[in-house]
């Protein structure tokens, strides 16, 4: 439980003159569950993309179980393999069924035969309780169906750190709980979790930590419970009354 | 509980069917709801009934009522002989219909057209129909194996040696051009005023022939060796089937997985071997029949078939050039699509068959039919490329954000994610450009290949058959000709498109 799994520093990010992410460090343990918030276009979702490199950066380091990734982008396929993403829209294959959605990768990455891969995506599909609409197609499906597919289709490649971007933002209120119970179960079976979320409930519920995060700067990084009872940045505090309102 | 059951408000017994009030179904309910309905569609209704009189009955009558339909030579078909004013001629289509589809092709080898439409026929409409298993077994045989099949069949001929001299062959071209190049530039220094730059990287350009000349002299010598045995054919054959087969292993993962690509390229040299013997090409095959004799309806579908089946893996691959990150695959693929897109398909036949000679070098000429097929399969694969790019552009970045997060490489998020997709949403702009090409093809007939339209131009010449009806007799068969495939083509895109989109049906 101490070594980390992911570790980053000194990472530094622009997009042309704008500095998007600035000195961030930020260690995450094995296990460990860490929310991170903070206002719109603080760079949120940017970090967390730099993770599994959808983004590249242009200063820092990012160690993920002991693969380095660099500036140039060296080893991404090595840690892509380490790490699933969920998306905030869900971005399902629409033109394939959800077994094959959560098939694909084990097939065409880890070249597992069919037969194995659809055991096990069946298996994870159970997980998230909806093995019964493995023949249906993305679109034939609600939000939080297609939300917990998305997770489904990550596990399948037996990720060891997963990374959530606003998981919950693009449903409806009675969809966001199926979500959340989901990633709860998850957590509780000891993935080690990066979530992006305003879902407070959930941060208090699960999260070993909190970041705070502004103008591409982490600000602030506490339990849960100091966070949300004594925030110690006037920004922080701020966006709590905001929010909790 | 009784009192309940027998209430008045429970019904005994069903009520019979009753008509609705006004009707709403069958003719006169068509004409109430839809034709009759509002100002607007009663006077549209009008003019499309006025339309389709004055285009229908006309017809009608030419084609059918006011037609002969038998006769030897132009005199059944002449206004004194039949007593009235005479519609379509159809023996005179009857008398040139051999010509119409083989065009010159000599009559006594028309039984080779015959068996490549049939084999043409036999493998494409299984492919058609989605039901039918062997999906990629049929498309290879469809895609790879009859175009050498129908080459052979179509032109005849046959084959000197196999895939190690044609590989010697062609890496002995390579290396010759490099030669040549580097003594032009070595000539060139004697004159030039950079004569020692010039006389620099001409000796480099030589030193670097001279060593691939060494490099690929085995297989030179092989080749040689091979011509020189009784049986080259099944000699270099054997060696190039031992070869690939052993490669085929080796990639295929060896001793524990290979077994299967193995069977594979083994089961595909033996039928390889089977066409070779069957065709008799180890020994000079059938008797040639230039392309220029070749004609009619068999050039027209040659031309098409080639143009479609060419032309979209070239759009695919000029699209996903447009669109890459590197600047020179892209530039590259801009220029391409732009120049092709800015010239019309008249210039690009008549480059191809007029000039392009003039450019190669001496000994080596290009079938004046080929050079066609290749002018239009890269105009049409140019227009087929701004296709595809259209339905790249409509799908969304995180589908390839997704696939990417999951592990999978480029080309596996191009070939499994994006491409299926983009390519479902812009079939009818695809099958649009497959029909122009259709009837684009009808242009070939102006660089003396005599398609389809320039058979029926040629037979109006034939005095033998001069009425005034013959030239709108045959324009109207070809019309109706074309109209059959393209018809055929934009309903069966129909079909697949609604099936493909299954998944967006809710
Ligand atoms: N491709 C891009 N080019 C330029 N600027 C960008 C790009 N993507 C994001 N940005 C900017 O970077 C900043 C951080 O974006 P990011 O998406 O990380 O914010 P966020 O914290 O996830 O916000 P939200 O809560 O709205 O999702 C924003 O100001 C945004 O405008
Ligand atoms: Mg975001």
């Amino acid at each position: 439980m101490s070594d980390p799994i992911v570790k980053i520093s000194g990472l530094n990010k622009w997009y042309g003159e704008f500095h998007v992410l600035r000195d961030i460090d930020l260690e995450v343990k094995k296990g460990e569950r860490i929310v991170i918030c903070g206002p719109s276009g603080s760079g949120k979702s940017t970090l967390i993309r730099c993770i599994n490199a959808l983004e590249e950066f242009q200063e820092g380091e990012i160690v993920v179980d002991g693969i380095e990734l660099g500036p140039n982008l060296k080893h991404v396929d090595a840690v892509r393999r380490e790490v699933g993403m969920v998306f905030q829209s869900f971005n399902l294959f629409p033109h394939l069924t959800v077994l094959d959605n959560c098939t694909l990768a084990p097939i065409w990455v880890r070249n597992i035969p069919k037969r194995d891969a659809e055991a096990t995506a069946m298996k994870f599909l159970e997980r998230v309780k909806i093995p019964h609409q493995a023949n249906k197609f993305p679109g034939q499906m609600s939000g939080g169906q297609q939300q917990r597919v998305a997770i489904a289709r990550a596990l399948t490649m037996n990720p060891k750190v997963m990374l959530f971007d606003e998981p919950t933002s693009a449903l409806d209120p009675e969809m966001v709980k199926e979500v959340l119970d989901t990633m709860v179960d998850l957590a509780e079976e000891g993935m080690t979790m990066l979530v992006v979320t305003h879902e407070m409930g959930f941060a208090r519920e699960v999260a070993n930590r909190v970041v705070f995060m502004d103008a591409g700067q982490i600000i602030e990084a506490n339990t849960p419970n100091e966070f949300f009872a004594a925030p110690q940045h006037a920004r922080t505090k701020l966006f709590l009354s905001q929010i909790l309102r | 509980m009784s009192d309940v059951i027998s209430s008045s408000f429970v019904r005994r017994d069903l009520l019979a069917e009753r008509p609705a009030p006004v009707k709403t179904t069958g003719f006169i309910g068509l004409m109430r709801t839809r034709l009759f309905n509002s100002p607007t569609n009663i006077l549209l209704t009008i003019l499309g009934a006025l339309l389709l009189w004055f285009t229908i009955v006309p017809s009608v009558k030419f084609l059918m009522v006011d037609a002969i339909w038998s006769g030897r030579d132009r005199s059944a078909c002449l206004v004194e002989n039949a007593g009235f004013a005479v519609g379509a001629c159809w023996p005179y289509i009857q008398a040139k219909l051999p010509q119409l589809i083989y065009g010159f092709y000599p009559e006594a080898e028309r039984w080779r057209v015959n068996l490549t439409l049939l084999l043409a026929a036999v493998l494409l409409l299984p492919l058609l129909v989605p039901r039918l298993p062997a999906k990629s077994l049929n498309a290879g045989l469809f895609f790879a194996a009859f175009p050498v099949v129908a080459f052979f069949l179509l032109h005849g001929g046959g084959i000197k040696g196999f895939g190690l001299s044609w590989t010697a062959g062609l890496l002995q071209l390579f290396d010759e051009s490099i030669l040549g190049a580097g003594q032009a530039l070595l000539s060139l220094s004697k004159t030039s005023a950079i004569a020692p730059l010039l006389w620099v990287v001409g000796s480099l350009v030589v030193l670097l022939g001279t060593a691939i000349q060494w490099l690929i002299f085995p297989l030179t010598w092989l080749r040689d060796y091979i011509q020189g045995t009784g049986q080259p054919v099944w000699a270099d054959f054997a060696i190039t089937a031992a070869i690939v087969c052993l490669i085929a292993f080796v990639l295929g993962g060896g001793v524990r997985t290979g077994g299967r690509a193995l069977a594979s390229s083994i089961g595909t040299f033996i039928a390889t071997a089977i066409v070779i013997k069957l065709m008799d090409l180890d020994h000079g095959g059938l008797s040639i029949v230039a392309t220029n004799l070749w004609g009619g309806l068999l050039v027209t579908l040659v031309v098409s078939v080639t143009g479609i089946v060419t032309s979209l893996p070239i759009g695919i691959a000029l699209a996903l050039g447009r669109r890459s990150t590197i600047p020179l695959i892209r530039i590259f693929s801009i220029a391409f699509i732009e120049f092709w897109r800015g010239v019309p398909l008249i210039t690009v036949l008549f480059f191809a068959t007029y000039m392009l000679p003039l450019f190669l070098p001496g000994n080596f000429t290009v079938d004046g039919l080929v050079r066609a097929l290749i002018g239009i399969a890269l105009f049409t694969g140019a227009y087929q490329a701004e296709n595809v790019r259209g339905g790249l552009a409509a799908i969304p970045r995180g589908q390839s954000e997704a696939a990417a997060a999951l592990g999978l490489s480029w080309w596996k998020t191009t070939s499994l994610i994006v491409l299926p997709q983009a390519l479902r949403h812009v079939i009818p702009n695809l099958v649009n450009s497959f029909i122009s090409l259709f009837k684009d093809t009808s242009l070939v007939s102006i660089v003396a290949l005599f398609d389809l339209l320039g058979s029926l131009r040629a037979s109006f010449s034939d005095p033998k058959w001069s009425t005034p009806s013959t030239a709108f007799t045959g324009f109207a068969f070809a019309g109706i000709i074309y109209f059959m495939f393209c018809f055929g083509m934009s309903r069966y895109s129909l079909f697949v498109e609604h099936r493909l989109n299954a998944h967006r049906r809710n």
